[in-house]
């Protein structure tokens, strides 16, 4: 069974973005770009179900600019084995990236794709459900536990409140949450083979996707402020305050 | 112009961030449904008809919906999404599963977690953990859009008189089954509801500990209890207690932070709160440039004297 994972380049979850001051965006030159921390997570199952022997080739894909290259690269030394690169300067909604996967689930009839629940640089969420609507696969997100016996996936899933488990037949999707694993470090003999392992370069208009954004941003800014608020010395002017000055018990 | 809300509910009730998803349905502007899709939700019909600003309810009833399963929910709105304008769903765990699948089928972009409703057509969003707030505007003809509760206040939950409508229930889809779930039980408000959250970080060093010393804190204010990532990771705290970027976003009227540090991802979460306190024995923990009343010492000694001083 082959296992397809997006992977997205995105601003490194260290970096505090700063809202550009013509206020069309987060400025992004010069910060340090690193895979979304969920799609990690996700690579790292991907890799140990065929370590396991369930699943048999883990392919990484990417949309997006040519430096997406060194996020698969990265998905290689974590142990993928080869590595589709979709790219374009068009800047991509998940609607689009879902498009795409869809394309390139047709050609590659993976057994199961899975995907980081969400980007921490869009916050979205959307994708993996996404791609599962289009290829009309059942969903599997924000998973903590993954288990395959057969052709059947058990998923237990993160909801409000707890945990669920829900069961279905591969193939289908599955979003990666904090909890689903630990990803390992990568090595540098690693680093080393990734660079050696395929890496294919597609373009949207070869799988004949249009990708053109549906949503236009008009403006980006500064969330308000919250000032700093006052030191108190001692539990008892805490208690005080609250119950005098902000009044909430 | 007609804006359909998706009810969270658990078949005998409406849960209360569907009263948020409605405020923002009626600033879209134009007529506001609800749908309720459930197993013998009778119940819950008949409460979503009596959130004030409501016009009609549309019941769908059926064992398929007893669960939520993504793939069914999403079908029963398809079934009647073309008499909307606008589709939206409360940005909780179940939200945030069905709406995707509704926007692709759709083939229009969604709008995540929106925390402000400009035009009927523009939003405003928090994107880069809260760091930066978008405003988009969609180009599509149906907007589907994920709710921020926070972003939004409760619509009354009683006032209201809508009709309730029956309709045919989309068939099962037969992609995705039930098989359990553990949901833990307690008496504490739901962490996205609360009034008050006492909140524990790292620093509390163990499970036995976190709940030694915030449980008597989080039953005297009769408060819900978060956590903060580094406490959910060492195993202190239950996976869905997490407050940040991407576990739950809270806003409650008074936040007590005890030994969080407050890292970016932590603060995404807890920031809009009315009023922050932050315990930490570390005078440059981050938390402290958020907290409305910063006490710097240690926690082990000031929650349990604060539970006193209450």
């Amino acid at each position: 069974m082959k296992v397809l994972v997006p992977v997205k380049r995105v601003v490194d979850y260290n970096v505090k973005v700063r809202v550009k001051s013509d206020n069309t965006g987060v400025d992004i030159a010069n910060v340090k770009m690193s895979m979304n921390p969920f799609d990690e997570i996700a690579i790292e199952e991907a890799v140990r179900l065929r370590e396991k022997g369930v699943a048999t080739e883990v392919i990484a894909v990417s949309c997006g600019v040519a430096q997406c290259q060194e996020t698969l690269r990265t998905a290689m030394a974590i142990g993928a084995d080869r590595a589709i690169l979709v790219q374009t300067d068009v800047e991509l909604q998940p609607l689009a990236v879902a498009k795409l996967l869809k394309a390139l689930v047709d050609k590659e009839q993976p057994g199961l794709i899975i995907l980081g629940k969400q980007a921490i640089d869009d916050d979205c969420n959307q994708t993996g459900q996404m791609l599962a609507a289009l290829a009309d696969l059942p969903q599997g997100t924000f998973a903590s536990k993954v288990e395959i016996d057969g052709g059947v996936l058990k998923v237990t899933r993160e909801i409000d409140g707890g945990l669920e488990t829900l069961s279905m037949n591969l193939p289908a999707v599955i979003t990666a949450d904090l909890r689903l694993n630990e990803p390992r470090y990568v090595t540098l003999p690693n680093i080393m083979k990734a660079k050696k392992k395929p890496l294919d370069t597609l373009t949207p208009e070869a799988l004949g996707v249009d990708v053109a954004p549906r949503l236009k941003t008009l403006k980006v800014s500064e969330p308000a402020k919250r000032g700093a608020g006052i030191k108190v010395p001692d539990v008892a002017t805490l208690v005080d305050k609250l119950k005098n000055e902000a009044k909430v018990i | 112009m007609t804006s359909l809300v998706i009810a969270e509910h658990d078949n005998a009730s409406i849960r209360g961030a569907t009263l948020n998803t409605v405020t923002a349905a009626l600033a879209c502007g134009g007529d506001v449904h609800v749908l309720v899709a459930g197993a013998n939700a009778g119940a819950a019909a008949a409460q979503a008809a009596q959130i004030a600003g409501v016009s009609k309810v549309i019941h769908a009833d059926g064992a398929q919906f007893a669960h939520g399963l993504a793939e069914n929910v999403a079908a029963q709105v398809l079934a009647i999404a073309a008499n909307y304008s606008h589709i939206l769903f409360p940005a909780t765990a179940g939200g945030k599963n069905v709406a995707p699948r509704v926007a692709a089928k759709l083939d229009v972009a969604q709008i995540s977690d929106i925390t402000k409703v400009d035009a009927a057509d523009t939003f405003e969003r928090p994107i880069y953990a809260g760091n930066a707030i978008a405003i988009v505007q969609s180009l599509d003809a149906t907007k589907v859009i994920t709710v921020r509760t926070t972003g939004f206040d409760p619509a009354a939950a009683t006032g209201g008189s809508a009709s309730v409508e029956a309709v045919a229930a989309a068939s099962d889809s037969g992609k995705s089954t039930f098989v359990g779930s553990e949901i833990a039980k307690n008496d504490r408000p739901e962490l996205t509801a609360a009034k008050i959250i006492v909140s524990g970080g790292r620093a509390l060093g163990s499970a036995e500990k976190f709940n030694e010393v915030m449980t008597p804190l989080a039953d005297k204010l009769g408060a819900a209890i978060g956590a903060s990532r580094a406490a959910v990771d060492a195993g202190y705290a239950a996976n869905d207690l997490q407050v940040g970027q991407t576990g739950k976003i809270v806003a409650p009227q008074l936040y007590i932070a005890a030994g969080i540090s407050g890292a970016i991802q932590h603060l995404a979460g807890m920031k809009d709160s009315k009023v922050i306190v932050a315990i930490n024995k570390d005078p440059e923990a981050p938390i402290f440039s958020v907290a409305d009343y910063g006490l710097e010492a240690d926690l082990f000694t000031a929650v349990p004297e604060l539970v006193k001083a209450l």
